[in-house]
């Protein structure tokens, strides 16, 4: 039996190819106000950038914690509203009042954990949804939030491009900031944890896995994510609307990115935002036809492509650009454990 | 006096609301699938009874005898086609798939129908009564429609408790491999409870587009209303589905007396109510499945 | 008349392979017991007869025909019934409910309810009592019983000994003779190896997937026994 010190590592050829090659492309998007991109192709690449962090942090609660909620869209308006409330209303910098609204939605999301953690799997998600109507009809109740018509965003600049491009850094930033935290989670012990308690959430337990305590990080953070995704619609669109960013086709939305693209992977909801916002053009010109569509894929790729299109390219796995897992490298023969039977 | 006849009212509602949870609690208790398109299921059901009352001469009640029977089927095929399909795919796909679902049959309805709202006239029978005294008086239809509440879930326990079928899904619901063992196909008995299920729900639908105006956006609401007299009455039991829907509808119409406008948040707080303070419901399930 | 035959089945659980090339063989009427260590393979076998698990290899063949992929449910009907192991009574149902359940796919037969309760009395005294309301005991007469319940030809019981008190085993197993009477053939899983003894007519003792010993009770001797359930 070897006597070696057994390596364990956790990256992989692929993954640091990949990781750069996403630094590059970071890098060249950022410049794009500066070259290539008109005011127009900012706007549409904030949308694809909300996109993907409204999918990831989708992807962390039901992908990775097992938790399917279709009440997020109670985030997404209260980070929406909540910009509108500290900027318009208190005057804060609206760049400065996005992370603070961030993180009222997280907040704000802990009470909300103690009592939707009472259901469980599809009572679970209904009970989101219901929580996210309460919210809705609560916030609507405040005329100087707009109430039912919808109020405008009036403290960002006014100068066009500065103002759009401004949006523009600041969504690609979060992106980097919501696909950078997910990842590090995963590649946590908490991550590990919730991998354990994916497979089996009794052994998970009896090994010291504050099963609780982790679904409910995950649904904080999540939560400020969903967040985050709101303030960028508002400050996109400088408007909210309550029907707009409470709506439970947010979440269909969400769903069907983090399902075409693959659950539980990184990299996921990243192609499935891709290719949703390449067919949003196509599909919005459809009326009711596009969620119909989107609908029936979605259950399609649950049924017979569970692993998404992600799954797909990867084969199953074996290219990780952002690996979560760990490899041991040990050749078999050095981990016989059992003597040849004499 | 008006508070006496919001209750008795809200109870009447609370027999439309038993009957519009009923599927959803029996699809939970036999295969532990909460079927996120049970409230859009109803309007289609209310959907099809509107189109029959409009174009053909069955009158209104009648559209029972072809309403249940399809969505019996539709049940049917939908479990054994995809949600049998969903169960072998993990605990996550069966949300999914019935919330995809729910998408694609709500905006279905929307591209046939359009969001107008549709209702089914029964004439008289909506408004007529029965006085008690000067100033308390019950409603025909809603009594009518409580009536067979009742009689569904009674007929669903008895169904459960003492028929071969019944047991097969109790013990099927218990522990379902050793009931393979027993000779129960569970894909067939799935299949079974789902057209029971639906065919519920296709009652319920029917009177619910009886009782009130509605559009394809009206199956989100249906659901909730359904889900929160499930959780309210505790999962698992069909008296507590009742009772439930009985609290619920208490709550939305005596919520409403006392804040116009504001029934059906009150019925949402009673609800989250329930959740904090009895999150196990009013009647729980005795047993640990 | 061979009633049963297993021939040379490799069963496995994803990674892992559980038997290997494992033959049994069952006559009508005769009581055969598999004995074997924890592990050893006894419950995996008793599985893939029921049809919980398909052989990778090899063919199971019962009455005449092939088992090869028929579904575990369709299996009782043609005369199979496996008492799984750690009971599994359903919990929610009462003791005759349990017992109804297990005539669901019922085949021609003597045992009834009422010739169950004739045989089994203490099972007639708890017979309103709900599933999670009895005893180990109680609880595994009734899994026995609620296998008889569809007349098998074949009754598998699977470790009906684990968790329970001597006492208690000694009760179950005297039952036995009343079900075989009526030309059951059974195919008794124990790891409690003296109990086996008492009550087959042939013995099969298993180690790791494979088997190593085999023979009548009679002429296994102690060492023999012991050497091949330990592997030493």
């Amino acid at each position: 039996m070897s006597t070696e010190a057994v390596k364990v590592r956790r990256s992989t050829k692929s993954s640091y190819v990949g990781l750069a090659v996403m630094g590059i492309v970071v890098v060249i998007l950022a410049t794009g106000p500066y070259t290539f991109m008109t005011k127009g192709t900012q706007q549409s690449m904030v949308i694809l950038f909300t996109f993907i962090v409204l999918g990831t942090m989708w992807n962390l609660l039901a992908g990775y914690a097992g938790m399917v909620s279709i009440g997020q869209q109670a985030y997404i308006g209260l980070g929406a509203y909540g910009l509108v409330y500290l900027s318009n209303i208190l005057g804060i910098n609206p760049f400065v009042a996005i992370p603070i609204a961030v993180v009222i939605s997280g907040l704000i999301s802990i009470p909300i954990s103690f009592l939707a953690f009472r259901l469980a799997g599809g009572y679970f998600a209904i009970g989101t949804w219901v929580i996210a109507e309460v919210v809705k009809l609560v916030i609507t109740q405040f005329k100087v939030l707009g109430a039912g018509a919808g109020i405008s965003l009036t403290e960002f600049p006014k100068d066009a491009s500065t103002r759009i491009a401004l949006i523009y850094w600041m969504s690609l930033a979060a992106v980097v900031i919501a696909v950078a935290v997910t990842y590090f989670i995963m590649r946590s012990r908490l991550g590990l944890g919730f991998t354990a308690i994916r497979d089996d959430s009794v052994a998970a337990s009896s090994l010291g896995v504050s099963v609780t305590r982790s679904k409910r990080i995950v649904y904080v953070i999540a939560s400020m994510g969903a967040g985050l995704g709101g303030a960028m619609i508002a400050a996109n669109a400088l408007r909210v609307q309550p029907d707009g960013v409470f709506s439970v086709t947010l979440t269909a939305q969400m769903i069907f990115i983090v399902v075409i693209g693959g659950m539980g992977t990184i990299e996921g909801p990243i192609i499935g935002a891709i290719v949703f916002f390449s067919l949003q053009q196509w599909l919005s010109d459809l009326g009711a036809w596009y969620l119909v569509i989107l609908g029936v894929v979605a259950v399609i790729i649950v049924l017979f492509l569970p692993k998404g299109l992600w799954g797909l390219i990867s084969g199953s796995g074996r290219i990780r650009l952002f690996p979560t897992g760990y490899r041991v490298m040990s050749k078999p023969s050095d981990m016989s454990l059992i003597k040849e039977s004499s | 006096m008006e508070w006496i006849n919001a209750i008795i009212q809200g109870c009447l509602l609370g027999g439309l609301y038993a009957l519009l949870a009923a599927g959803l609690s029996l699809m939970f208790g036999v295969m532990r699938i909460v079927n996120l398109a049970h409230g859009v299921l109803a309007i289609t059901a209310a959907y099809i009874a509107w189109v029959l009352v409009q174009h053909t001469p069955i009158p209104p009640f009648a559209t029972l005898i072809v309403v249940v029977p399809v969505m019996a089927a539709v049940g049917y095929v939908l479990q054994r086609g995809l949600l049998n399909r969903a169960l072998d795919q993990g605990s996550l796909a069966p949300i999914l798939v019935t919330f995809g679902l729910a998408i694609v049959i709500t905006n279905l309805l929307q591209e046939i129908f359009t969001v107008d709202n549709r209702s089914i006239q029964i004439g008289a029978l909506e408004t007529d009564s029965i006085r008690i005294s000067s100033d308390l008086a019950i409603g025909i239809f809603p009594l009518i429609t409580f009536v067979v509440g009742i009689v569904v879930i009674v007929g669903l326990q008895l169904f459960l408790s003492r028929t071969r079928t019944g047991r097969a899904m109790r013990a099927t619901s218990d522990d379902r491999d050793a009931a393979v063992l027993m000779g129960i196909n569970n894909r067939q008995l799935y299949a079974i409870a789902a057209a029971i299920a639906l065919g519920i729900v296709g009652v319920a639908g029917v009177f619910l587009g009886m009782r009130t105006q509605f559009n394809p956006g009206f199956g989100d609401v249906m659901l909730i209303f359904a889900f929160e007299a499930v959780i309210i009455g505790g999962l698992g039991s069909l008296w507590g589905t009742l009772a439930g829907g009985m609290i619920l509808g208490v709550a939305q119409v005596v919520g409403a007396q006392a804040f116009p406008a504001y029934g059906v948040l009150f019925g949402h707080l009673v609800f989250l109510l329930v959740l904090v303070v009895r999150p196990q419901g009013l009647i729980p399930k005795a047993v640990n499945s | 008349m061979s009633l049963l035959t297993v021939d040379a089945i490799d069963v496995g659980y994803g990674d892992f392979q559980a038997l290997y090339e494992l033959s049994a063989q069952v006559r009508e009427g005769e009581t055969l017991a598999i004995v074997g260590a924890n592990g050893a393979g006894k419950s995996t076998l008793l599985k893939a007869i029921a049809g919980l698990l398909e052989p990778t290899a090899g063919s199971i063949t019962f009455d005449g025909k092939s088992l090869s992929r028929v579904p575990a449910h369709q299996r009782v009907r043609r005369g199979i019934s496996l008492t799984p192991e750690g009971r599994r009574i359903f919990a929610s149902l009462t003791t005759e409910e349990n017992l109804l359940v297990g005539a669901y796919r019922a085949n021609p037969g003597p045992w009834n309810l009422s010739r169950i309760y004739a045989s089994f009395p203490l099972l007639n005294d708890r017979k309103d009592r709900l599933g999670t309301n009895m005893s180990g005991g109680e609880q595994q007469m009734t899994a026995i019983a609620r296998s008889l319940m569809s007349n098998p030809k074949l009754l598998l019981l699977d470790e009906v000994s684990l968790g329970l008190a001597p006492v208690i085993v000694s009760q179950i197993y005297a039952a036995l003779p009343s079900i075989t009477a009526e030309g059951t053939t059974v195919l008794v899983v124990e790891q409690d190896v003296n109990q086996a003894m008492r009550v087959a007519d042939r013995m099969q003792c298993l180690l790791e997937g494979r088997t190593v010993l085999e023979g009548v009770p009679s002429s296994l001797s102690r060492e023999s026994l012991a050497q091949a359930y330990f592997g030493i």
